[in-house]
C-alpha cells in the first residue's frame, strides 16, 4: 500500500478523536452515575435529546453555546426523572432507563422534524492553538479540533482526580460500594446518587449536542445511532475509570468511523462493531468473582436501591 | 461540666416497644468516666436495643438520657457522635475496596483535595497511642477481622468519641485477636475513654470490665462491681429463676438412633468455623433440645443437617445411612423434615396456602404425576392438612402472608409433619408467637414425638428447651458443652455452660437409660 | 429541620382489584402525559389519539395490520412472562429475535429445495434454536457465575444486530438485489401462508396463541412451572425445597429466547421473505415485548391481549406518521411513558406511600 503507516495512524486519529468525543462525554458521565450505584440505560435517550435540543437552540438563537447549555440541561432533566424513579421510588433501574431511552427517541423525532435538512449557521469552529496547530503535518491533523474535543480531553484527568483524590470522590465511590456504611457516617446517599445521575445525564446531553452542532453539524433523526448503548458498554469496558474511558471512546469511535476504510483490508466493519459489546460481556464475566471484583473495583451496589428501613 | 460522681452516661426509665415485644421495659443505666462497663445478658435481653437508643438509631418511647450531666435528645447517630458517643457494630460497616484512611475520613469535612494526607498522620498517632497497629494505606478486604475492627474503632476515635460502645466485639475474632482487643480496651479506659461493652460471654466480663450491668428480659437484673462478683452469680442473674412450664409428657422409651452426627465441622457465611467437631445423637420418640445463646453455631448445625450448608468435616447419618454428601432433595427423601428458624426461607408468602403446603411433596404421587401437578390431589391434601392441624385460613387459595404468625407456623409444621419424617429438625418454633399459638405448637411437637419421630429442637428460649425436651445439650461456640436429661437440668450449670464457663467432661455426662 | 421525604410501607397484601385499578389509572395518566407532550410539540393530542385509534383499531385494514404486528410481540412477550416469573430479567429478546431470523434463513441456505411442509417447520425449529443459542450465554453466565443477565443479554442485542448486518452486507447478500443489503428472496415453499389479502401469517399467530396457552399451563399445572414460580418468588425457599436453581434459570431463559427466535422466524418467513438489516426486520419488537409482558402482569394469557394493544399502537403510530407528517419514532413516546407509569403503578399497588414533612 502506498500510504505510509505513520500517516495512516495520524489520519485514523484525526477521524477517531471527533467520532469518539460524544462517546467520551457520555461515558464519563455514566462512569460517575454507576460509581454512585445507579445504572442509567437511558443514555441513548439523553444523548439524542441533547442532540436535538442543542441543535434547535443553536439554530434559533444563532449561538452555539446556548445550544450546548440547553443540551446539558435537557439531558440533566431526563436524568432527574430516572433518579426520581430509581432512587426515590426505587423502581427497577433497567426498566426506567429503557423507558427513558424510548421516550427520548420519540420526543427527539417529533421535536426535530422541522430542523431536518436545516443548515447550522452557528457551529463550533476548530480552534487554533498557537504553536501546536502550526506544526507541520501533525499540527494540521491533530490540533485543528473544536473546543469541545479539548474540553472532553481535559475532563478526563479532572474527573479522574475528583474521583480518586478528593473528598467528593471518596464519598461518591462509597455510596456505590456500601451505601449503608456511608449512611451510617452521615452521608446523604440519595443526594449523592441524584447528583451523580443528573451529572451523567448532562454529560450525555453535551455528548449528543456535539454530534449535532459540531460533528455533523445537522439534525438527523436517530443520529446517535446507538451511541448511548456503546456508552453503556464502554463504561464497563473502562472498568469505571475515566482514564480508560478516554482510550475506549477513541478506540470505538475510531472503529465506528473507520469501519468502511478498513473493509478493503479484509476486516469486516460489522464484526469490529461487535467488539465493544463482546468485550463488555467479558469484563462482566471476569468481574463476577468476588476477588476479581475487588481487584478491578466494580461498584458493588450497582443496581441496588438503598433504603434505611430495609435492614 | 463533669458531674461529681463521674457519671458520663445516665439512662433513666428507658422503654422501647416493638410490634409484639417490649425490648426495654424501664431500664436504668449508669456508666462512669474511664471505666469498662460490661452489658451482659442473653440474646433478646435488650442490650443492643438499649445501646442503639443511646446511639440515636432508635428513639425511646419513654425515659431520659443524660450525657455529661446534661439531659439530651439523641435523634441520629450524628447527634450521638457530636456528644462524643461512638458505636462499633457487630457487623462492620466498611467499604471493602477502599483504604483504611478513606474509610475513616468518609463523611467528614476534611480538606477537599487530598483529604487523606493530613488524616494519615493523625490515624498513625491514634493507633500508636492506643496500641492498635494498622496500615493506613491497606485496603479493607486485605485485612483480617481483627484489623477491620481496629478500623471501626479508629473511625470512632477519629471523630473524637470518648464514650465507645462495642456490640459483641469478640464474636468475629479469633482467640488471639480477642486477647489483643481486650488489652486495647483496658488501655483506652486507662487513658480516660469510657467503654461500654455488650457481651454474653462471662469470662470476658471478668477479664476486662470494671463494672457490669446484667440485663434479663428487657430489664436490669443488677449492676455490680466486677471485682465483687463471680461467674456463678452472673450466670444466675442472666438466666433468672423463672418457673418452668411443666408440660404433660407421656413417658416414651426411646427407640433406635435416628440422627447420628459425629465430628461435624461447618463454616459460617464468613468462612469461619461455626461448628467444631460436634457430635450428637437423637433417638426415635425423643426430643433433643439444643440450648445456647444464639450465634453459637445452631443455625449452621441445622442447615448442615438439612443439606443447605456444606460440611467441611465429619459425618451425618440418618437411620444408619450416611447423608453427609447428599443434596437437599435427597435429604428430604431420606426422611428429614426441617422447620428453619427463619420461617420465610421455607415459605413463599405471596403464594397460596395450598401451594405452600405442597412445597416438599409436589414431586411425588399423588401430588406430582409425571410432569403434572394433580390439582384435585392438591385440594384434597391441602384441605386435609388445614383440617387436621386446624390452620385458620379462609380457604386453601388464600395467600399465605395473610395468615397470622401462629397459623403460618402451624402450616409450616403441618407440612413437615405430614411427610412422616423420621427426623424433624425444628428451630425457634415459637419465636414471635403469642402464648396461645406457642401452646399449640408445643402440643404439635409432643404429638409428633409420640408418633416416634426423632426431634432435634433448637431454641434461644431456654424455658422452651427445658419444657419440651427429653434430653438437653448445651452448645457454645459450635461445641457441645454438656448433655443431660431434661428433668435433671440444673439452671445454674446450664447458664455457665451457655456462657462457655463450664464444660462437663465425658464422665460427668448423665447416662441414658436406653 | 428535616427535608420532606417519601416513605414506603409494604402493604401486607396487594389485592388483585387494586392492581387492576392501579394499572388502569397508570394507563390513563400515561395517555394524559403523552397528550401533554404532544401538545407542547405542536400536535393536537385529540386529533393524534383519534388517528392512532382509527389507524390501529378503527378499520378492517388497521385491525389486520394490528394482528400482524401483534404476532412477534406476542411470541416474544409470552416468553418474557416466563423468564420474568422465574426472576430472570432477560431484556435481550430483540437480539434473540434477530438470531431466530438468522437461523431460519440458514435453513433456506442449506435445504432450499425442501417442500413447504418440511421447510416451514424446519425454519421454525431452527429459529427457536437460534433464539435459544442467543439466550444461552446470558443464562449460563448467570446460572454458573452469577453474572448479571440484564447487561449481558442487552449487550448481545447489538452483537446480533451486527451479525445480521455482516451477513446481509457480506456472505449472504443476494445476487439480484441491486445493491441493497438483503438476501435473495426465499423460495415460495418457505413462505408462511397468509390470510387472503392480508399480511397476517396466521400459522405463526396460531402458534403464538398455542404457546401462550402452553406456557400458561406450564406455569400453573406442571411441576416445573411450580418450581419456576417458587424460584421467582423466593429463591431461598426453592433451595430449601431441593429445587435446582440452575435448571430453572436455564430453562426459562432458553424458552424465552426460543420464543423470541420464533418471532424472528415469523418476520423473515411471513413478512419479508428475506433476511434484511436488523432495523428492517424489527422496529424494536423485542423491547416492546418487555412492555407487553409487564402490562400483562406476567400472565402469558393476558399477553395475548396486551400484544394486540401494543401492536395496535405500532400501527396507529404508522398512521399518524403519514397523516400528521410525524417521524416514525413518535410511537416510542407512548412506549416510554406507558412503561414508566406501569412500573410506578406496581409500586403503588405494593406500597403505601406517604410524604413526610
Amino acid at each position: 500500500m502506498g500510504v505510509n503507516i505513520f500517516e495512516f495512524i495520524l489520519l485514523a486519529l484525526r477521524a477517531a478523536i471527533p467520532a469518539g468525543t460524544p462517546l467520551l462525554y457520555g461515558t464519563l458521565g455514566e462512569v460517575y452515575a454507576e460509581r454512585s450505584g445507579v445504572l442509567n440505560l437511558g443514555v441513548e435517550g439523553m444523548m439524542i435529546m441533547g442532540a436535538v435540543s442543542g441543535f434547535a437552540v443553536a439554530h434559533t438563537t444563532g449561538n452555539v453555546w446556548f445550544g450546548i447549555l440547553t443540551a446539558a440541561l435537557v439531558g440533566g432533566l431526563l436524568a432527574l426523572i430516572h433518579a426520581f424513579a430509581c432512587i426515590t421510588l426505587r423502581v427497577n433501574q433497567v426498566v426506567s432507563g429503557l423507558a427513558l431511552t424510548m421516550l427520548g427517541l420519540g420526543i427527539s423525532g417529533m421535536m426535530g422534524k422541522r430542523y431536518v435538512g436545516q443548515p447550522l449557521a452557528a457551529r463550533l469552529q476548530p480552534i487554533h492553538i498557537p504553536g501546536l496547530s502550526d506544526l507541520p503535518v501533525i499540527g494540521e491533523l491533530l490540533f485543528r479540533f473544536d473546543i469541545l474535543v479539548y474540553i472532553g480531553i481535559l475532563l478526563v484527568p479532572l474527573l479522574w482526580f475528583l474521583l480518586y483524590k478528593t473528598r467528593l470522590g471518596i464519598t461518591l465511590r462509597s455510596v456505590g460500594e456500601n451505601p449503608a456504611a456511608a449512611d451510617a457516617l452521615g452521608v446523604n446517599v440519595a443526594f449523592v446518587r441524584y447528583a451523580a445521575v443528573v451529572f451523567g445525564g448532562m454529560m450525555a446531553g453535551v455528548g449528543g449536542a456535539y454530534l449535532s452542532v459540531s460533528y455533523a453539524p445537522a439534525w438527523i433523526e436517530g443520529m446517535t445511532a446507538g451511541a448511548g448503548w456503546i456508552v453503556i458498554a464502554l463504561t464497563i469496558f473502562a472498568i469505571w475509570d475515566p482514564r480508560r474511558a478516554l482510550l475506549g471512546a477513541y478506540l470505538f469511535g475510531g472503529v465506528r468511523v473507520l469501519q468502511y476504510r478498513l473493509q478493503p483490508l479484509g476486516i469486516s466493519p460489522n464484526l469490529l462493531n461487535m467488539l465493544p459489546f463482546l468485550l463488555t460481556i467479558l469484563v462482566l464475566w471476569i468481574s463476577s468473582g468476588e476477588a476479581a471484583r475487588r481487584h478491578i473495583g466494580a461498584p458493588a451496589a450497582l443496581m441496588t436501591p438503598y433504603s434505611r428501613e430495609e435492614r | 461540666m463533669m458531674p461529681e460522681d463521674g457519671v458520663v452516661v445516665r439512662m433513666k426509665g428507658i422503654v422501647k416497644r416493638f410490634p409484639g415485644v417490649v425490648a426495654n421495659a424501664g431500664v436504668d443505666l449508669e456508666v462512669r468516666r474511664g471505666e469498662v462497663h460490661a452489658l451482659l445478658g442473653e440474646n433478646g435481653a435488650g442490650k443492643t436495643t438499649l445501646m442503639n437508643i443511646l446511639y440515636g438509631i432508635y428513639h425511646p418511647d419513654e425515659g431520659e438520657i443524660w450525657v455529661n450531666g446534661k439531659r439530651v435528645t439523641i435523634r441520629s447517630p450524628q447527634d450521638a457522635i457530636r456528644l462524643g458517643i461512638g458505636m462499633i457494630h457487630q457487623q462492620f460497616r466498611l467499604v471493602q475496596t477502599h483504604t483504611v484512611v478513606e474509610n475513616i475520613i468518609l463523611g467528614l469535612k476534611e480538606a477537599f483535595f487530598f483529604p487523606d494526607r493530613p488524616a494519615r498522620r493523625r490515624i498513625l498517632e491514634l493507633s500508636e497511642h492506643y496500641g492498635m497497629k494498622i496500615d493506613p494505606e491497606a485496603r479493607i478486604w486485605q485485612l483480617s477481622a481483627g484489623e477491620q475492627q481496629r478500623v471501626e474503632i479508629l473511625k470512632v476515635l477519629y471523630r473524637g468519641a470518648n464514650i465507645l460502645i462495642l456490640d459483641e466485639p469478640t464474636s468475629m475474632l479469633t482467640p488471639a485477636e480477642t486477647h489483643d482487643l481486650l488489652r486495647t480496651l483496658r488501655r483506652m479506659a486507662k487513658q480516660g475513654q469510657t467503654v461500654i461493652f455488650i457481651t454474653h460471654k462471662l469470662e470476658e466480663v471478668i477479664e476486662v470490665s470494671d463494672r457490669v450491668t446484667v440485663m434479663r428480659q428487657g430489664k436490669v437484673a443488677a449492676t455490680l462491681n466486677t471485682s465483687e462478683t463471680n461467674p456463678r452469680q452472673l450466670a444466675q442473674l442472666m438466666v433468672g429463676r423463672d418457673v418452668l412450664f411443666r408440660l404433660e409428657k407421656k413417658p416414651i422409651q426411646p427407640g433406635e438412633v435416628v440422627l447420628d452426627v459425629s465430628g461435624l465441622n461447618v463454616l459460617n457465611d464468613k468462612g469461619l468455623p461455626a461448628v467444631c467437631d460436634l457430635a450428637l445423637q437423637v433417638r426415635a420418640g425423643q426430643i433433643l433440645g439444643v440450648a445456647g445463646v444464639s450465634g453459637n453455631g445452631q443455625r449452621e448445625l441445622v442447615e448442615a443437617i438439612a443439606g443447605l450448608r456444606p460440611v467441611v468435616g465429619g459425618r451425618i447419618a440418618v437411620n444408619g445411612r450416611d447423608v453427609t454428601r447428599l443434596l437437599p432433595r435427597a435429604r428430604i427423601e431420606s426422611g428429614i423434615g426441617f422447620v428453619p428458624g427463619e420461617r420465610w426461607m421455607a415459605l413463599v408468602p405471596s403464594m397460596s396456602v395450598a401451594e405452600n403446603l405442597i412445597l416438599k411433596n409436589y414431586v411425588r404421587s399423588p401430588i406430582g404425576r409425571g410432569i403434572w401437578l394433580d390439582r384435585r390431589a392438591i385440594a384434597v391434601y391441602a384441605d386435609a392438612l388445614i383440617n387436621q392441624f386446624a390452620i385458620l385460613t379462609p380457604d386453601r387459595h388464600t395467600p399465605l402472608k395473610k395468615l397470622s404468625g401462629g397459623n403460618i407456623q402451624r402450616a409450616l409444621l403441618a407440612r413437615e409433619m405430614s411427610e412422616k419424617p423420621s427426623l424433624l429438625i425444628v428451630a425457634q418454633p415459637t419465636s414471635g408467637l403469642d402464648v396461645g399459638a406457642t401452646e399449640t405448637i408445643w402440643q404439635m411437637l409432643l404429638a409428633e414425638r409420640e408418633r416416634g419421630t426423632a426431634i432435634l429442637l433448637i431454641s434461644d428460649d431456654l424455658k422452651e428447651v427445658l419444657s419440651l425436651s427429653d434430653r438437653v445439650a448445651v452448645i457454645f461456640e459450635g461445641q457441645i458443652m454438656g448433655e443431660f436429661l431434661a428433668e435433671q437440668a440444673d439452671l445454674e450449670q446450664i447458664s455457665l455452660m451457655m456462657a462457655g464457663a463450664l464444660r462437663l467432661s465425658d464422665a460427668n455426662v448423665v447416662g441414658e437409660a436406653a | 429541620m428535616k427535608a420532606p421525604h417519601i416513605r414506603f410501607e409494604r402493604r401486607l397484601s396487594s389485592p388483585p382489584g387494586l392492581q387492576v385499578v392501579a394499572l388502569i389509572v397508570a394507563l390513563l395518566l400515561a395517555m394524559i402525559t403523552v397528550g401533554i407532550i404532544f401538545y407542547f410539540l405542536g400536535v393536537n393530542p385529540f386529533v393524534a389519539f383519534q388517528r392512532i385509534f382509527r389507524g390501529g383499531f378503527g378499520s378492517l385494514f388497521g385491525l389486520q395490520e394490528t394482528v400482524t404486528k401483534s404476532i412477534p410481540l406476542m411470541l416474544a412477550g409470552v416468553g418474557l412472562t416466563l423468564a420474568f416469573r422465574g426472576r430472570m430479567y432477560n431484556i435481550g429478546a430483540e437480539g434473540q429475535l434477530l438470531m431466530g431470523a438468522v437461523f431460519a434463513t440458514g435453513v433456506i441456505r442449506i435445504v432450499p429445495d425442501w417442500p413447504s411442509y418440511l421447510l416451514i417447520p424446519a425454519m421454525f425449529l431452527s429459529g427457536f434454536l437460534g433464539g435459544m443459542v442467543w439466550a444461552f450465554f446470558p443464562a449460563i453466565l448467570k446460572a454458573r457465575f452469577r453474572v448479571d443477565e440484564v447487561l449481558t443479554s442487552l449487550m448481545l442485542v447489538y452483537v446480533a444486530g451486527e451479525l445480521v448486518r455482516f451477513l446481509v452486507y457480506g456472505p449472504w447478500r443476494g445476487t439480484d438485489t441491486r445493491g441493497f443489503p438483503i438476501t435473495d428472496e426465499f423460495p415460495l415453499a418457505s413462505h408462511i401462508p397468509t390470510l387472503a389479502g392480508t399480511r397476517i401469517h396466521y400459522p405463526t399467530w396460531l402458534l403464538a396463541v398455542l404457546l401462550a396457552v402452553m406456557i400458561y399451563v406450564l406455569l400453573t399445572r406442571t411441576k416445573i412451572g411450580y418450581e419456576i414460580r417458587v424460584t421467582g418468588e423466593n429463591p431461598e425457599a426453592a433451595r430449601y425445597a431441593g429445587m435446582n436453581y440452575q435448571r430453572v434459570a436455564l430453562l426459562v431463559m432458553l424458552i424465552s429466547g426460543g420464543l423470541a427466535g420464533l418471532a424472528g422466524t415469523g418476520e423473515v418467513a411471513g413478512i419479508h421473505f428475506r433476511l434484511r438489516p436488523p432495523e428492517a426486520i424489527s422496529p424494536g419488537y423485542g423491547f416492546t415485548a418487555i412492555i407487553v409482558a409487564w402490562l400483562a402482569r406476567l400472565n402469558p394469557l393476558a399477553a395475548i391481549l396486551t400484544s394486540f394493544l401494543l401492536g395496535g399502537l405500532l400501527v396507529g403510530g404508522d398512521a399518524i406518521q403519514i397523516a400528521l407528517n410525524l417521524p416514525a419514532a413518535t410511537v416510542q413516546i407512548f412506549n416510554g411513558v406507558i412503561l414508566l407509569f406501569v412500573i410506578a403503578a406496581d409500586l403503588f399497588a405494593q406500597y403505601k406511600i406517604r410524604l413526610e414533612v
